[in-house]
């Protein structure tokens, strides 16, 4: 099982660029999981000790609001990361996920490749640079649907 | 007195006392003269209908902010620069209706507006005037459609050129080679000389039509010393410019300084009151008003003056583009100098120095373009102060 | 770019540019609480009106004003003629309170056209921002029409909320019917919907197509627009053959008034549609 994943992460742009023997061991820390539509993989405010990338499908993230119930702020695909909340502290979930359609995905021991980046800086430096990637994109594109282009003063 | 008839090219010379002559010529051939002079101040272009009406012993102090009219010591016709006014007043009136419409029982009916107006003779245009009237031709006449107001009026106007005897103080037709001798589209050009107690115009007929009014005038035959005066008049108002500008270059140097701080620096000066548009001979801009009565029943589409100053000129949806001061004076000088040569193959500016004298706050174009190249010279070139 | 020759505006045809030709609302469509369709004839039967893909008329409301607004039907069933247009203003408020059998006046087309005519054999990727989809669909049905050109067809659509998706059935059609791979994403869901959630240039990322083989068009807000070439540039699709429409004041559409001057282009003559290398040096920058 490991030998089936380590070319999927090794190929991967996320992943582009690592050290050999960081790419083995990302390895060891995956595991391959499937989800059927509407699950909920993590709940807002629980401990985030994990990270997926997404093989295939459809994931939203979302917020609970009281008088209007689960909102999705924005859904991710095919190839995309998600999750940043388990490697930043209080180390807690700042949103919920949710499948939308049947998805597959590699989850990631969160909390293994944490100690070990405290360990080895070198490493903890490319995974913090991809992740700071990650969320500078979504942050442009959360600015942007914020601008409300579409909308009556444009 | 010389009775042949004249040809394109041939030049005579005129009397000053026998200027009425060419009106009556004009008016016979069903012209209406428009021309130079005096009101409220000062020198404007309308409807003249003898040399009695030209402004005769004035002439025209100008500089950034300043026009006054000042007399002089002789009686020169034409001894001045030019004035807020600009032939562009009647080839591309200020307002024009396009058309009315009636509302109908099935919809409504379009009656585009006749082209009604004389058929005119320019009086005393200058050679910057020449090129700005061929400027405007370029963007009426010569593009992908035609503007009919201006093909209407253009078609038929009889152009006198007058090659100027005294540079302005804002003038800079040298830099941006538009004369100030007048060298073409002309149908006369008359030169004024007066030396030794003598007043009268070396004339040039530039067309066959010319050479046709001309020779209705009394006039002697040109000898070498006239032609020679009238090249010494025009030589001697070529050193005198009031303003200078380094064409060299411009395009670029504008296009690849849209962050100038200078604009800024402008942009605390300028008013955006417009001025320098409607005062400059090549600006062209129009909006397009669409007007009903009371009714509701009879509407009419009317075509007026505009400037890219206004804060409407560029609104779309619910904001204008150039909202800023700065955005919208640099959008005027980008233009001018820099767009406009990729648009219509030439300069948009002839150096008339209209837009510097008629400034408010005497914004000059000249000195803007110095700074920009970043040359000493103005009082303040770089703009933005540094803070520590 | 090339003009249509049988452009009704030209003054060859001896109409004066300034002047509007009568058009019969047909039928009128409502597309969501704020986006109406127009289907207009010329009432002037000798009139062959024809368009390419990416030009607009000017559109006359009696006594109102006239507004610039793209041509949204089929290039390929003229005589029928149709304008998607928004309420934003006076005139497009006024348009939308007209009915059927009413009477508006058209000049035009003007501007130049979407590239859908000169490169077989591409992939084309169509980027849709709000009510720049309506644009941008003659060019689809170009497409569509001539389906075996073209390997793949990648539509990426943007709008507010899934109410606001406009031409819903016939993106659906055409995604069933011609290989036409279209992705539609909200800024805000609803409970309801099961699609994508987030601006339409996080489509652009992750859609499948060679970068190198790509003619991109794209169409909507100015501000997505720029972030929509971003992504595209950093997918390695080549400044010309990125084609955006833009959009500025208009007043007369022929080129005279000044007001729709872009840079050292008119939006009227030049554009609307501009290849975006020839826009690059201007297009980032404010205010001009």
């Amino acid at each position: 099982m490991i030998e089936t994943l380590e070319p999927i992460i090794r190929e991967h742009p996320f992943f582009k660029g690592m050290d050999d023997r960081y790419i083995k061991f990302i390895v060891g820390c995956a595991k391959n999981k499937r989800y059927d539509a509407g699950d909920v993989i993590a709940r807002e405010g629980e401990p985030a000790d994990k990270f997926y990338l997404i093989r295939e499908g459809m994931i939203a993230l979302e917020l609970m609001i009281p008088n209007r119930g689960f909102t999705t702020l924005e859904t991710l695909s095919d190839g995309e990361i998600v999750g940043w909340s388990w490697l930043l502290p209080p180390y807690q979930w700042r949103f919920g996920v949710r499948t939308v359609r049947p998805t597959r995905v590699l989850a990631f021991d969160g909390k293994c490749v944490r100690s070990k980046c405290e360990e080895d800086h070198d490493l903890g430096y490319e995974v913090l640079r991809r992740f700071a990637c990650v969320t500078a994109e979504r942050l442009q594109a959360a600015r942007l649907q914020l601008l409300d282009l579409y909308g009556a003063s444009v | 007195m010389s009775a042949a008839r004249l040809q394109a090219g041939e030049t005579a010379v005129v009397e000053a006392a026998h200027l009425d002559h060419l009106f009556q010529a004009l008016t016979k051939k069903g012209y209406a003269v428009v021309g130079p002079t005096v009101r409220e101040g000062a020198i404007v272009y309308d409807r003249v209908n003898s040399a009695a009406e030209l402004p005769a012993g004035w002439t025209d102090e100008q500089n950034g902010g300043t026009y006054r009219l000042k007399r002089r010591g002789d009686n020169a016709l034409f001894g001045y620069a030019v004035g807020p006014h600009s032939w562009k007043k009647f080839l591309h009136p200020p307002e024009q209706k396009l058309w009315q419409a009636e509302r109908g029982a099935d919809g409504f009916t379009i009656f585009q507006e006749k082209q009604v107006h004389p058929k005119y003779a320019f009086l005393g245009v200058r050679s910057c005037e020449l090129h700005a009237i061929a400027i405007q031709d370029k963007v009426f006449l010569q593009g992908q459609f035609v503007d009919s107001v201006y093909q209407s009026r253009r078609e038929d106007v009889f152009l006198i050129a007058i090659n100027c005897g005294q540079a302005g103080g804002t003038c800079f037709c040298v830099s941006m080679k538009t004369g100030p001798k007048a060298s073409a589209g002309y149908d006369l050009a008359m030169t004024e000389i007066l030396q030794d107690g003598r007043h009268h115009f070396v004339v040039e007929a530039g067309t066959e039509r010319g050479a046709e009014i001309l020779s209705e005038l009394p006039r002697e035959a040109a000898a070498q010393a006239d032609v020679q005066a009238a090249e010494n008049v025009v030589a001697d108002t070529a050193r005198h410019m009031g303003r200078t500008l380094d064409t060299a270059g411009i395009k670029e140097l504008l296009y690849n300084n849209y962050e100038h701080p200078r604009w800024d620096e402008v942009a605390t000066r300028c008013l955006t009151c417009a001025n320098c548009t409607m005062v400059c001979p090549t600006c062209f801009c129009t909006t397009v008003e669409d007007v009903t009565d009371l009714s509701g029943d009879h509407a009419e589409r009317w075509r007026k003056w505009d400037s890219c100053f206004t804060m409407d000129f560029s609104y779309i949806h619910g904001g204008s583009v150039r909202s800023s001061t700065k955005s919208r004076y640099r959008q005027w000088l980008t233009h001018k100098l820099a767009t406009w040569i990729d648009q219509f193959g030439s300069s948009g500016c002839v150096g008339c120095g209209r837009c510097i004298t008629w400034c408010p706050v005497a914004i000059d174009i000249t000195e803007e373009v110095r700074a920009i190249r970043g040359e000493p010279g103005g009082a303040n070139n770089s703009g933005r102060k540094e803070h520590d | 770019m090339a003009l249509p020759s049988n452009s009704a505006a030209t003054s060859s045809s001896g109409l004066d540019p300034m002047v509007p030709q009568p058009f019969r609302i047909e039928r009128v469509k409502t597309e969501t609480d704020d986006t109406f369709t127009l289907e207009l004839a010329p009432m002037n039967h000798d009139e062959r009106f024809s368009f390419l893909p990416g030009q607009f008329n000017m559109l006359y409301v009696f006594g109102v004003g006239e507004v610039p607004i793209s041509i949204s039907s089929d290039p390929g069933t003229l005589p029928v003629l149709r304008h998607t247009t928004r309420m934003v203003g006076a005139v497009t408020k006024a348009m939308g309170r007209l009915k059927r059998g009413d009477v508006i006046g058209i000049r035009g087309p003007f501007g130049g056209n979407w590239p859908v005519d000169e490169a077989p054999g591409r992939d084309f990727v169509i980027i849709a921002g709000g009510i720049g989809l309506a644009p941008l669909r003659p060019a689809l049905y170009r497409l569509m029409a001539q389906r075996e050109n073209y390997r793949k067809i990648v539509l990426l659509y943007g709008t507010r909320t899934p109410d606001d998706i406009l031409f819903r059935t016939e993106l659906e059609r055409w995604r069933g019917k011609f290989d036409l791979d279209i992705q539609v994403t909200v800024d805000r869901g609803t409970s309801a919907w099961r699609g994508n959630v987030g601006v339409v240039t996080t489509l652009i990322g992750r859609s499948p197509f060679d970068p190198r083989n790509t003619i991109a068009l794209a169409c909507g807000p100015e501000v997505m627009m720029r972030f929509a070439v971003a992504e595209l540039q950093r997918r390695g699709v080549s400044s010309d053959r990125i084609y955006v429409s833009m959009e500025r004041n208009m007043k007369c559409a022929v080129g005279f008034c000044g007001h729709c001057q872009y840079g050292p282009t008119f939006i009227c003559k030049d554009g609307p549609v501009f290849r975006f290398d020839r826009i690059e040096p201007i297009f980032n920058k404010a205010e001009i």
